[in-house]
């Protein structure tokens, strides 16, 4: 089964002079279980994509399906797709509310109609998930960390169970550290629960290593749609649109041009590069 | 969804409107506002209707974009009319169970409907064509001279500037956290009014709190560029008075002058 975007364009300000067309005839298969990463510069659309997956938009023209129903069908409820689709915001942390973070947590399933215990269950699991110390379960929101109330609140979602989750650029404005964590995190996530997963970022390095698949898109639409490395070798496209390559893909090019050796520059990530540098030193 | 409301918002275009000093649009909006409170007959109505829509076309906002700030106002609209009507004491013309509609309560809720809709246009063509840094610098011109009395003028047009510049992002952030909380399966048009008002909740903290830290962030950053209030402060674009603007200040008295003449002095009979 699989989220299917069937020519989507969906434009902001309808109805006004002040109109912007952000996504521009969008088609997508998104199968169950695939990793991808959505990548594009700033303002390219990137997150009014994702925000018609879980129907929070509905498309200026074009459909879009879930397990093969339309989304935008009379008698599809709205709720059960959300609860099936779960979409974590850009800077999450800004919607946390209540007076600790196992209460905001029990949000989302409280809101599916479950019966108190399972609630609670959800969320107990949801918080050990993302590896939020115990302690900090029952604190106010707003005394932890800044990666901690990331974490949090994406326990705010996977507590609801989804079976795809999409996440809005969740590194941003978290330090090295915390970035690698909150990947490792999302990396974790769809080995144990076998989720869909995708990933919104402006930042090739954040999803090269793990990625199935990228979507690049620029300026509403798609632009490249394929395996990392396959992308990747359009170094010089993706960076007229604003975009870059993973440094060490970068570094292997630069090596190449410089005529050191026929470096092959489909590396992506560091592990791969460290062995065509020994292999190209062994054999020179 | 959120966004539809005009009201207190810039059209960004180019026309003769637009580029009028602030501080005439401000003293021609009072003029036309006491001109709809100088009027007592239909001429006069007539005076200003046409001047308004004069105005409106000159100005190149779309009127179906002005009237979709309209909208909102229209409840506030309604209930006046309502209010006048049944509410005004007099020759009693029909009545309905216990209510009586007299015939002073048509002509008072008619006039009071017309005043306040050509009130609420004509104020919105003002902030429409004009930017809200342009119209607290036109305020604060104006107001100088009242620096005497120990009004602190600057203070007060920083305050509203800041108030209009939130007005926008604080819209958008709360389109935001409906969005993120809808997607935790939110909803915010479900249930009864006490449910209503809880599901608010949700919405309403994070607001605030984004509120409070974006001021906090902006007095951080003011006060890093060393901002000491008014004195001594010098502004990039002064305000000059064009050729036009001494133009439209000479149409502005005619219209007031038609406006006393048409709508009160000359005898047109009652035709209301
Ligand atoms: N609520 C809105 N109203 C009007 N225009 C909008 C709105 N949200 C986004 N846009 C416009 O739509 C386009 C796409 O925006 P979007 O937020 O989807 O980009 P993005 O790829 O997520 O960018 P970023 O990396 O900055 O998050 C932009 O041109 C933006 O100005
Ligand atoms: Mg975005």
């Amino acid at each position: 089964m699989a989220l299917i975007l069937d020519h989507v364009t969906y434009e902001y300000g309808n109805g006004t002079e002040l109109l912007v067309r952000a996504l521009n005839d969008v088609s997508l298969v998104i199968p169950d279980g695939q990793f991808i990463g959505l990548i594009g510069h700033t303002g390219s659309g990137k997150s009014t994509l994702v925000q018609h997956l879980n129907g929070l938009l509905k498309p200026t023209s074009g459909n879009i399906y879930y397990n093969g129903e339309d989304i935008h069908d009379r008698d599809f409820s709205k709720k059960r797709l959300r609860s099936k689709v779960g979409l974590v915001f850009q800077y999450p942390e800004h919607q946390l509310f209540e007076t600790d973070v196992f209460t905001d947590v029990c949000f989302g399933p409280k809101n599916l109609g479950l019966d108190k215990k399972e609630v609670q269950l959800r969320a107990f699991q949801a918080l050990k998930q993302v590896g939020l110390p115990d302690d900090c379960f029952y604190q106010p929101p707003f005394d932890l960390s800044g990666g901690q109330k990331r974490r949090a609140a994406i326990a705010g979602v996977l507590a609801m169970k989804p079976e795809v989750l999409i996440l809005d650029e969740p590194t941003a404005g978290l330090d090295p550290k915390g970035r690698d964590e909150i990947l490792d995190l999302v990396a974790s996530l769809r080995k144990e629960n076998g989720m869909t997963v995708i990933l919104v970022s402006h930042s090739m390095d954040d999803v090269a290593e793990y990625v199935d698949r990228i979507v690049v898109m620029n300026k509403g639409s798609v632009c490249y749609d394929d395996e990392p490395k396959q992308v990747f070798a359009h170094k010089e496209e993706l960076e007229a649109i604003g975009l870059s390559v993973p440094q060490v893909t970068d570094i292997m090019h630069a090596l190449k041009k410089a005529g050191w050796w026929s470096a092959d520059t489909s590396v992506i990530t560091i592990e791969e590069a460290k062995k065509e540098i020994l292999r190209q030193l062994r054999k020179g | 969804m959120i966004r539809d409301i005009t009201l207190g918002q810039y059209y960004q275009t180019d026309s003769i409107v637009h580029r009028l000093d602030p501080r005439v649009k401000i003293v021609a909006t009072l003029v036309f506002i006491c001109s709809l409170f100088v009027v007592e007959q239909a001429a006069g109505y007539v005076a200003a209707v046409l001047f308004l829509a004069a105005v409106i076309r000159a100005s190149h906002v779309p009127f179906r974009f002005m009237m979709r700030g309209m909208r909102a106002i229209l409840f506030l609209l309604l209930i006046t009319f309502f209010f006048n009507l049944f509410l005004t004491p007099g020759e009693a013309v029909f009545s309905l169970w216990k209510l009586t509609v007299t015939e002073e309560g048509i002509t008072l809720a008619v006039k009071m409907a017309v005043r306040l809709s050509l009130l609420i246009i004509g104020s919105s063509v003002m902030t429409l064509t004009t930017t809200p840094n342009n119209l607290t610098d036109g305020l604060e011109k104006l107001l100088r001279p009242l620096q005497r009395f120990r009004v602190p003028v600057h203070e007060v047009a920083m305050m509203m500037s800041i108030a209009l510049r939130f007005i926008p992002i604080l819209l958008e952030e709360t389109d935001k956290i409906m969005k993120a909380q809808m997607a935790r399966g939110a909803s915010f048009d479900e249930g009864n009014l006490i449910q209503k008002a809880k599901s608010m909740v949700p919405l309403l903290v994070p607001l605030f709190i984004s509120a409070f830290r974006r001021a906090n962030d902006l007095a951080m950053a003011m006060e890093a560029r060393c901002y000491r209030g008014g004195e001594g402060r010098t502004k990039m674009k002064p305000l000059h008075y064009e050729k036009r603007d001494y133009v439209t200040y000479l149409v502005l008295g005619v219209y007031l002058a038609a406006c006393i003449v048409v709508g009160r002095v000359v005898p047109w009979g009652s035709i209301l």
